[in-house]
C-alpha cells in the first residue's frame, strides 16, 4: 500500500527545517518527500498540522516482569502511541532485573503486545548490584540495545571499570546515572531554601557533578561508549562539555520533567513531583533548556516511571519516586516551543533523531529510506489534562489538571496507524 | 478577633493578626490556669483525639490537659505501638479515626508534611503537634507568648536561636513566626547543623556563639537531636558543649536582661549549663511549659469556633 500525506508541516530534525510539504510512504518506509502523489496512493490531508519523526523514548520503565499492576507492555504501548512515541527503549530495573538472556527473551516475547516498537536495555551488572558484570555478549546477541543499572550507582569502582572495559571490547553502550550515592542517600529534594523550609531530607546538586566526574574519569580510562541518563544541574555542564571536547564517546540526556518543572512545584508536599534525581532550581532548569538548545545535552526522555496510588499516598519522604510521562511527553515539550526556548526541529532532534542515532536505530529521520514511524500533531491545540484519562495503568503524572498545549492527532509505526485522536 | 484557619498545620499559614489573636486569648487562659478551679466549657461536647506517631511526654500531656480544662472528651491514641506496626498506612489510620467523628485531631508524626497529608483526608480540625523537621506551630506560639510576657512585646527584639537548627522543627516555626513579627533573627550553629539555603530566610548566621549572642534580648537554645542524626554532625558532645553550650561566660555577651529559653527536654551539659537552666532570673524554661498549656487551649478554642461556624453554615444549607 502506498500512502501520501499532503499539506503537512514537516519537522525535519536532520535538516533542521520546518516547512509545509508532503510525504509518501510505501511498505512502511518513507519513499519520497515533497513529490506528487503516486497513482493509486491513499491520500491523507494533514490540514497543515505538524508531521515529525516519532519519538524514541529512552528510559521507559515497564512493570514486566514483577510489577504488571503498574504497567504492562500493552498499557505502555497504548500510552506511547497516544503520546506520539513510536519506539520505547525499556529499562531493566524490573523484578527480577533484565540481567540474563533468558529474562531478555521473556520481555522481548511479551513486548509483542505493544502497538509501538520496544527495544530493551539490559542490566550492566548482575541484579543491578554493581559487583559482577552481566553476560554482556550473550545479552547483545539476544537483542540488548544498551546496558544500564538505572538508579543503582556502583560504589565498587573497580568492578565498574572492568564492566566498562569489557563493554568497550564489544562496542556496547553503557548508561550511567551520575550521582554520588553517599551524598544522595535518603534525599527527597534538592538542598536549598525550599527543602529547608519544608524540612525535607535533601541532596546538593553537587552530588550529580561528583558522580559525573567519576564516570567520565572511568570512560577516559577504559574508552567505553557512555551515555549519562539524566543531567539535571548546571554544575554538571562544564565537565560534560570538556569530555565531549576531548573526544570521549559521551552523550547525555535529561528528562522532560526537569526541563519543564522546578523544585517549587512540589508545593505542599505533592508526591507526584517526587522524582529521581529530585527537581532542581529554576536556574538549573533554564540551564538545562539552554544545553538542549545548543546540543550539549543530546537526548530528552520522559523517564516514564509508573507508580501505583498507594506508593504515592504517603508522607513525601516515604513516597515512591518517579512520574509517568509517555503520554504527556509531547505536550510538555511544546511548553519549551511555546516559550520560545527551543524550535521544533531542535526538539525532535533531541526526542527522536539523537536517541535513535546513539542507539544505532534507523528511526528519527524524515528521509527517503527511513522507517515511516511518524507523529502528526497540532502544537497549538489546548486541553486540560485529566490523569484518569491516561492510557497508562498508573496515573502518577505531575501535570494533572494542567492546561497543556499540543495534541497528538495520529501516530504511525512502519506506516501503520497505531493511534488516532478521538473527535472531541 | 481574627482567626480564619480551619487547621493549625504551621506558622507559615498564619497572618501576624492571627498570631496576635492566639496570644491575646492565651493570656486569658493563663489566668484561668492559675485559679484553683481551672474549668471552662468552651469545648464541651467535642471530642479531641491525640495521635502521636512519635513518642512524646510533654507535648502530649500539655495537649491533653488543655483539652480537659476546656471540657473536651480527650482520648490518647498511642499509634506508635499499634496498627502502624501492623502495616496500616497513615491515611488508613486517619480514615479509621475520622469515622469515629472526632472534632479536634492533634497529630505528631516523624515525617515532614505527614500532618498536612492527614489534614487533607479528614473532616475535623487538625493541630500539628510536630511533623518531622517541618513545623511545630504551638511551640512557636508558646515561645512567642513567653517572650511577650517577659519582654512586654514581640516586635523589634534581637533573638538568637542556637544549636541543632538543621534537625529542628521548633527552629523553623520560630524563625517564621519571629520573622513575621519583624524581629532581628540570628542563627548560631556549627555549619554542619545549619540547614542549606537558610541565608535566604532573612536572618544572620553565626558559627561563633559569642559574636552571635552579642546584644541579644532572647537566647533560644535547641536540643541536640541525637535521634534524628545519622552520624558525624559534630565531633563529640564535649567539644559541642565547649563551643556551643550555653554557660555563664557565653551568656555574658547577650544583653544583661536577656532571657534564656529551651523547648525541652534539655540535655544538661550538652547544649546548656545546668546552673543557667535553673537560674530564675534568666531562664524562662518553666514559664514556657506553663504557656504551652494556655496556648494550646487558645488554639483549640479558636479552631473549635471556626469548626462550629462551618458546621452551622452547613446545617443551615442542608435542613432549612
Amino acid at each position: 500500500m502506498i500512502q501520501h500525506f499532503q499539506n503537512a508541516r514537516l519537522i525535519n530534525p536532520e535538516a533542521g527545517t520546518d516547512a509545509v510539504g508532503s510525504l509518501t510512504v510505501a511498505d512502511g518506509v518513507i519513499v519520497a518527500l515533497d513529490e506528487a502523489a503516486p497513482a493509486g496512493a491513499v491520500v491523507t490531508e494533514c490540514g497543515g498540522h505538524c508531521f515529525a519523526p516519532g519519538i524514541v523514548d529512552w528510559g521507559v520503565k515497564i512493570g514486566e516482569p514483577g510489577e504488571r499492576h503498574k504497567e504492562s507492555f500493552r498499557s505502555a504501548g497504548l500510552a506511547a502511541a497516544a503520546g506520539g512515541v513510536t519506539t520505547i527503549i525499556a529499562r531493566p530495573d524490573t523484578t527480577p532485573a533484565i540481567d540474563t538472556p533468558e529474562v531478555l527473551e521473556f520481555v522481548t516475547r511479551r513486548a509483542a503486545e505493544s502497538p509501538v516498537r520496544i527495544r530493551h536495555m539490559a542490566a550492566l551488572t548482575k541484579g543491578r548490584a554493581g559487583r559482577e558484570m552481566t553476560e554482556i555478549g550473550f545479552l547483545l546477541d539476544a537483542g540488548a540495545i544498551a546496558f544500564s543499572d538505572v538508579y543503582n550507582v556502583s560504589t565498587d569502582t573497580k568492578a565498574l571499570a572492568r564492566a566498562l572495559t569489557y563493554a568497550r571490547s564489544l562496542g556496547a553502550l553503557v548508561i550511567g546515572h551520575p550521582q554520588e550515592p553517599g551524598l544522595s542517600a535518603g534525599a527527597a529534594t534538592t538542598s536549598g531554601k525550599f527543602a529547608s523550609l519544608r524540612g525535607l531530607p535533601a541532596v546538593s546538586p553537587m552530588a550529580e557533578r561528583i558522580g559525573l566526574d567519576r564516570d567520565l574519569g572511568l570512560v577516559e580510562m577504559t574508552g567505553a561508549r557512555y551515555h549519562a541518563d539524566q543531567i539535571t544541574t548546571a554544575r554538571s555542564l562544564p565537565p560534560l562539555e570538556r569530555a565531549k571536547a576531548n573526544g570521549l564517546d559521551v552523550t547525555a540526556g535529561v528528562s522532560i520533567h526537569h526541563l519543564t518543572l522546578n523544585e517549587l512545584d512540589v508545593g505542599d508536599y505533592r508526591t507526584f513531583f517526587k522524582l529521581t534525581p529530585p527537581l532542581r532550581s529554576e536556574e538549573d532548569r533554564l540551564a538545562m533548556v539552554d544545553a538542549v538548545a545548543t546540543g550539549l545535552i543530546d537526548v530528552i526522555s520522559s523517564y516514564h516511571t509508573p507508580a501505583d496510588e498507594e506508593s504515592k499516598r504517603l508522607p513525601f519522604e516515604e513516597a515512591a519516586s518517579g512520574a509517568v510521562g509517555l503520554e504527556t511527553f509531547l505536550p510538555a515539550a511544546m511548553r519549551l516551543y511555546h516559550a520560545g526556548h527551543i524550535d521544533l526541529p531542535t526538539l525532535f532532534r533531541s526526542m527522536s533523531l539523537n536517541p535513535a542515532r546513539r542507539l544505532g536505530l534507523p528511526q528519527g529521520r524524515l528521509a527517503v529510506g527511513a522507517p515511516a514511524d511518524l507523529v502528526l500533531f497540532d502544537p497549538d491545540a489546548p486541553f486540560l489534562l485529566d490523569r484518569f484519562k491516561l492510557q497508562s495503568k498508573s496515573k502518577n503524572t505531575p501535570f494533572d489538571g494542567c492546561r497543556m498545549e499540543g495534541k497528538v492527532l495520529a501516530t504511525y509505526v512502519a506506516g501503520m496507524q497505531v493511534f488516532v485522536a478521538g473527535v472531541a | 478577633m481574627t482567626f480564619r484557619a480551619r487547621h493549625l498545620l504551621g506558622i507559615e499559614q498564619l497572618s501576624p493578626q492571627e498570631i496576635l489573636s492566639v496570644l491575646d486569648l492565651a493570656d486569658r487562659y493563663v489566668d484561668l490556669n492559675r485559679r484553683t478551679v481551672k474549668q471552662s466549657d468552651v469545648l464541651a461536647g467535642l471530642t479531641q483525639i491525640n495521635m502521636f506517631f512519635e513518642n512524646s511526654t510533654r507535648t502530649q500531656a500539655s495537649f491533653e490537659l488543655a483539652g480537659k480544662r476546656l471540657g473536651a472528651d480527650v482520648m490518647n491514641m498511642s499509634v506508635a505501638s499499634s496498627s502502624v506496626k501492623k502495616g496500616e498506612t497513615l491515611i488508613d489510620t486517619a480514615m479509621t479515626l475520622n469515622a469515629m467523628h472526632p472534632d479536634l485531631l492533634v497529630v505528631r508524626h516523624g515525617a515532614s508534611g505527614a500532618v498536612n497529608l492527614l489534614a487533607s483526608k479528614v473532616n475535623c480540625a487538625v493541630l500539628n503537634a510536630g511533623d518531622g523537621r517541618h513545623e511545630h506551630p504551638t511551640q512557636a506560639l508558646l515561645d512567642a507568648l513567653t517572650i511577650r510576657r517577659a519582654k512586654g512585646r514581640i516586635q523589634r527584639l534581637t533573638v538568637a536561636i542556637c544549636g541543632d537548627i538543621a534537625h529542628s522543627r521548633v527552629a523553623r516555626s520560630n524563625l517564621i513566626l519571629l520573622g513575621k513579627m519583624e524581629n532581628r533573627l540570628r542563627l548560631i550553629a556549627p555549619p554542619t547543623l545549619m540547614p542549606s539555603g537558610v541565608e535566604h530566610f532573612g536572618c544572620e548566621l553565626y558559627d561563633d556563639m559569642r559574636k552571635g549572642l552579642e546584644g541579644a534580648d532572647v537566647v533560644m537554645m535547641l536540643r541536640l537531636q541525637k535521634e534524628r542524626m545519622d552520624g558525624g554532625f559534630i565531633p563529640s558532645e564535649r567539644e559541642y558543649y565547649h563551643r556551643y553550650g550555653l554557660d555563664a561566660e557565653k551568656l555574658s555577651f547577650a544583653k544583661p536582661d536577656a532571657i534564656v529559653m529551651h523547648p525541652g527536654p534539655m540535655n544538661r551539659g550538652v547544649e546548656i549549663d545546668g546552673e543557667i537552666a535553673d537560674d530564675i532570673n534568666r531562664s524562662v524554661i518553666q514559664e514556657q511549659v506553663e504557656m504551652g498549656v494556655a496556648v494550646r487551649m487558645a488554639c483549640m478554642d479558636l479552631l473549635a469556633r471556626n469548626l462550629r461556624a462551618e458546621r452551622g453554615r452547613a446545617a443551615v444549607g442542608t435542613y432549612v
